[in-house]
């Protein structure tokens, strides 16, 4: 939809005006003010858009976002895997900046004050906000691993785990080891973002040792008791697809890393890879701990669920993998374009006087490439309950695929270039 | 004076609503959930491989949904998502669709 010519735009802002008024006999009118959205992801991507869309202009909407263009994680999988490039996976921002009307800041916020309304920026300048939106994603806890809690080990021994130029380099070590080499990865504790996203890396990883180093093994480190999602169509595809190449180990914590020699630490046992790429325990994006919001166990933001605010702090709302998560809940690029959703309906409400809606709805769906093809999914519908004051996830609805399929390859392809459009252009 | 009764039913009307958990934006909200694959207000992108909702008339997009739901309509995912969604909600939605362009 582009946006509207001027008449449109009228006549729409008559009827809103109309409903305002009946639905707001007690106050409400149309939303405007200045809402500030920091982490330009798959949250705040699509609330800066949907605030533009959905108030037909009247709110103005900064994003802050460090990278020049959106990488996506979701797809990354199949770059690293060899079938993708990151062409593939990258999308500009441009129409966020023409087609809505958003103004695209490169730069890092430093600081929140609350109180005061503002954020600092790192090159200098601060930014007052009526609203703010933060989606900063994840961080990784280093100091859960020692040896790497420094640059240079981190240089070496990838995560992966945020795409862009570790997605690129992980391709380029598989890429460099030698045919009968080993490659390693490590899933930390739940919850850590994307549940299927490392058993899917294993699986690629598998296939282009299949076709290129057929004498190469894969190595599952997991720290969890058991495969996190998706575990009966995961384990089908190793044993049909990848059998003698992928090994499962679950209650396999990385505690440390011995980095000269690529050797991960477990608990009992040393573990040896050609390519080692540990994925850390993750925390709520550095700003949120910054913004002194209250988090869960010093690592999750606890949020309002009608609004994603903050339960500290009103005003400042949280999207994506950096909140408490409700229950089975994943931590999702496709659940932050939800909550993304969620929000700047509630904030177009809070700005024209009126309150969230009180029976707001989340669904999920997380299609994973078992090889260049083949593709699984997982899908649940999360509503709104008052009596636990979060979102549910509705019994009976959602699952898995019957089986993996080439069909849910194309689909899953399609989703992608949907919701990048959806958040993007 | 039939002016202002008349507004006081509707706002007597709008406190219903409001008692009955309604927003204005319900169907569009609602709706929104489904943008992730088929598009932003129903519009999916061209030669991608799902279905645009966009302009669909109502009656069409409820009975494709009913029948997801009932399992009547085979299909890789939909019958696993309308179940998530209240006859009430699909309705709003299909409504809401029927609505774009």
């Amino acid at each position: 939809m582009m946006l509207m010519k001027r008449r449109d735009f009228l006549k729409a802002g008559a009827a809103a005006g109309a409903m305002a008024t009946l639905y707001g006999c007690a106050g409400g009118g149309k939303a405007s003010g200045h809402v500030v959205v920091v982490g330009g992801g798959y949250g705040g991507a699509t609330i800066a858009k949907y605030l533009r869309m959905w108030s037909e202009g009247g709110v103005q909407v900064t994003l802050i976002e460090r990278n020049p263009t959106f990488i996506s994680c979701p797809i990354s999988n199949l770059v690293i895997g060899g079938t993708k490039t990151m062409e593939d996976i990258t999308v500009s921002y441009d129409g966020l900046k023409n087609k809505w009307g958003v103004r695209v800041v490169q730069d890092d916020v430093v600081a929140v004050d609350a109180a005061k309304k503002t954020i600092s920026l790192k090159a200098g300048g601060a930014m007052s906000y009526d609203r703010l939106v933060l989606s900063p994603g994840i961080d990784f806890m280093f100091d859960q691993i020692p040896g790497l809690n420094n640059a240079d080990a981190q240089s070496k021994i990838l995560h992966a785990w945020k795409a862009g130029a570790q997605t690129v380099a992980l391709r380029k070590q598989l890429e460099s080891m030698k045919d009968g080499g080993v490659y390693a990865i490590s899933i930390p504790k739940a919850p850590y973002r994307c549940p299927p996203g490392p058993y899917e890396r294993a699986c690629l990883v598998a296939n282009y040792f299949k076709q290129s180093k057929p004498k190469s093994k894969v190595i599952i480190l997991d720290a969890n008791e058991d495969v996190m999602s998706k575990k009966g169509l995961f384990t089908k595809a190793w044993t049909d697809l990848y059998k003698g190449i992928i090994e499962y180990r679950n209650n396999s914590e990385v505690k440390d890393v011995e980095v000269g020699t690529n050797t991960a630490v477990l608990e009992f046992d040393k573990f040896k890879a050609d390519v080692l790429n540990i994925i850390p325990p993750h925390r709520a994006g550095d700003i949120a701990a910054k913004s002194g919001i209250k988090l869960i166990n010093n690592r999750w933001v606890d949020i309002n669920w009608l609004s994603m605010e903050s339960t500290s702090t009103p005003g400042i709302h949280v999207l994506g993998d950096a909140i408490f998560p409700a229950p089975t809940m994943p931590k999702s690029g496709h659940m932050a374009n939800q909550h993304g959703k969620l929000a700047a309906a509630a904030i177009l409400n809070q700005l024209s006087g009126m309150e969230p809606s009180p029976t707001p709805v989340v669904m999920n769906t997380c299609y994973s490439f078992v090889d260049a093809k083949n593709v699984i999914h997982v899908s649940s519908i999360h509503q709104y309950d008052a009596a636990t004051k979060t979102v549910q996830p509705v019994k009976g609805a959602g699952g898995v695929s019957a089986a993996r399929n080439e069909l849910e390859g194309k689909v899953a392809m399609g989703w992608a270039k949907n919701i990048w459009a959806d958040m993007l252009t | 004076m039939k002016l202002q009764s008349t507004l006081a039913a509707f706002c007597l009307l709008a406190a219903a609503g409001v008692a009955h958990a309604a927003d204005p934006n319900l169907g569009r909200n609602l709706a929104a959930t489904c943008a992730n694959c088929h598009g932003t207000n129903g519009n999916a992108v061209k030669g991608a491989g799902l279905d645009s909702l966009a302009g669909s008339p109502k009656d069409k997009t409820l009975q494709k949904l009913s029948e997801f739901k009932s399992g009547d309509k085979p299909a890789s995912i939909m019958h696993q998502i309308t179940k998530g969604y209240t006859d009430e909600q699909l309705d709003l939605i299909a409504t809401y669709f029927a609505a774009q362009k």
